[in-house]
């Protein structure tokens, strides 16, 4: 029997359809294997006599914390000032701004300092992690760490890990902090309130509930960028224009995982 | 007895560092390995010669498990790779040195560090002890006053030069050199093969070398190792090839292009795929 164009048109988008469902099922077990030999490593390596450098831990930290942390000002001090200006003109509608603190400090804390700080770090870190990587496997790099008996996931993924865990909590507090000071300074010539009130304002608003929600998450956002920069790094096909394709891909599906994960995570401690 | 024959003896005396049996390998449906049986013995240097896309490369990633066979075995000092869990595996690769084609040195790392790698990640050496030792092999290979460079600051001689010193640095008993003289000028390609060759002698290595250098598989082999289309079509002493009547052989060694004329109408089959020549009505 002959099939016509449009059961051959269905049939095709099923294929497709199907074989991205698989490939995305593969790298999401891909990303658990990684996770899971990082742990093993980890923990395991120092009794077999294979243990994590740390000097490698500190190039990496200073990589990913110390050289974005003149970025991260930059973009916390946007972020405070830009909720600062639109929580003023939105609440002016019903006469309540001097309210504007509240916003500032609950957005700041729990959403805005830990979801910027996180996409930052995907787009400078995670993309330069992917294209590291990468580059290694095509220049044989990965190879040549296999047959000196160096393994790949402890010499390069767990120092990255580690670095990325302690680094994007930490750019978090930093972005949170400069966020808050930024939008207090607009808050003060904007509104006239002092910049002791502004303060006081927010340390009654806060709870260390509202701190331990931002860092939370900042700290799945670390595992997330490192796991999905070292797995598309490691899958890439071809020479430079590969490189490029999965350091592309590796910003999108970082980003998109970060502002996925926000969300349900903000669902459910809500709801707990 | 002839020399060729005492040479044999002596190889069959020696005890075998790697043997490959019956190996198949695939790419997804492809047949890349079919069958292949190698074996070298010990301070011997093997060369696997074959065009290219013939099965060199991957019988190589196979010898050093960086592949696994589809069913066969590889055997690197009596250990099974194949049956081999990972930590057996690592700590079996420190009795092996592998000097990349592309040299595989870790860019983000000076050329010193890279060669002094192994020996920080396995020796239980204190730093002194491993930058004498680091130095000594920067000097076999005539690095010594490019330590301090990054391999980006390397020519192609230095950077294969560098990778065989990271190679050796762990002494290890077998050494595979894929492709160490490409793209190089006959001097240089003349002073590796040379080097290789003092490092079986001096050291007792077992050396695989992978290659299509007709020149230099006769400087250095005591046996090669003709591939082609994932087979070994024969594996012999250097003037056994070269008396060997196989056209292949004989224009690999001459560097001559296959010879073999196509049928019109098979080319235009090929052309077409489907094998629907009459419907072009030539």
């Amino acid at each position: 029997m002959e099939s016509s164009p449009s059961n051959n048109f269905l049939h095709r988008a099923a294929e497709k359809t199907g074989r991205t469902v698989i490939a995305g099922i593969e790298e999401a077990g891909t990303c658990g294997v990684i996770l899971a030999q990082s742990f093993y490593w980890l923990f395991i390596g120092p009794r077999i006599r294979q243990p994590v450098r740390l000097n490698h831990v500190i190039t990496q930290m200073v990589e990913i914390g110390l050289h974005a942390i003149f970025i991260m000002t930059i973009m916390g001090a946007t972020i405070g000032v830009m909720l600062a200006i639109q929580g003023i003109y939105a609440l002016r509608l019903f006469g309540a701004e001097s309210r504007v603190v509240i916003g500032i400090a609950l957005s700041t804390v729990r959403e805005f300092g830990p979801l910027i700080t996180a996409i930052m770090v995907a787009a400078r870190s995670g993309s330069g992690l992917a294209a590291r990587i990468g580059t290694m496997k095509i220049n044989e790099e990965l190879d040549a760490l296999n047959v000196m008996g160096i393994n790949p996931v402890r010499f390069l993924v767990v120092p990255a890990l580690l670095a990325m865990v302690v680094m994007v909590p930490a750019l978090t507090l930093l972005s949170i902090y400069v966020g808050l000071y930024s939008a207090g300074l607009y808050v003060q010539w904007e509104l006239g309130m002092s910049m002791t009130a502004f303060t006081k304002d927010i340390i009654n608003i806060l709870s260390l509930d509202d701190l331990l929600h931002g860092l939370g998450k900042s700290l799945i956002f670390a595992v997330l960028i490192a796991v999905i920069g070292v797995v598309n790094g490691a899958s890439v096909k071809g020479g430079a224009e590969g490189v490029g394709k999965v350091t592309t891909h590796a910003v999108v599906q970082s980003i998109a995982a970060i502002v996925i994960t926000d969300m349900v995570f903000a669902l459910v401690v809500t709801r707990l | 007895m002839t020399n060729q024959a005492t040479k044999k003896k002596l190889q069959k005396e020696r005890a075998k560092v790697i043997e490959v049996t019956d190996v198949v390998a695939h790419y997804g449906p492809r047949m890349v390995l079919k069958g292949v049986n190698i074996s070298v013995h010990e301070g011997e240097i093997m060369v696997i010669m074959g065009r290219s896309g013939s099965g060199k490369s991957t019988l190589l990633r196979h010898m050093l498990a960086l592949e696994l066979p589809t069913s066969g075995a590889v055997k690197l000092l009596n250990q099974n790779v194949s049956a081999m869990g990972a930590e057996a595996l690592f700590d079996l690769r420190r009795d092996i040195g592998v000097a990349f084609q592309s040299g595989a040195l870790l860019s983000s790392l000076t050329v010193e560090q890279n060669i002094m790698l192994p020996l920080t990640e396995h020796a239980k050496l204190d730093r002194q002890t491993m930058e004498i030792m680091t130095r000594m092999k920067l000097e076999v290979v005539g690095l010594s006053k490019f330590g301090h460079l990054m391999p980006s600051q390397l020519s192609g001689g230095m950077l294969k030069r560098a990778a065989l010193a990271r190679a050796i640095v762990m002494d290890p008993k077998i050494l595979f050199c894929d492709e160490p003289s490409s793209g190089l000028d006959p001097m240089t390609a003349s002073a590796l093969d040379e080097l290789i060759i003092k490092l079986r002698d001096v050291l007792g290595m077992s050396v695989v070398v992978i290659t299509h250098e007709v020149e230099s598989a006769f400087n250095i082999a005591d046996r090669i190792a003709v591939v082609d289309d994932g087979e070994i079509i024969f594996i012999g002493t250097v003037s056994e090839v070269k008396k060997h009547k196989s056209t292949y052989i004989q224009n690999l060694l001459n560097r001559s292009a296959e010879a073999g004329e196509i049928h019109p109408e098979e080319y235009l089959r090929r052309l077409t795929g489907d094998g629907s020549v009459k419907d072009l009505n030539l």
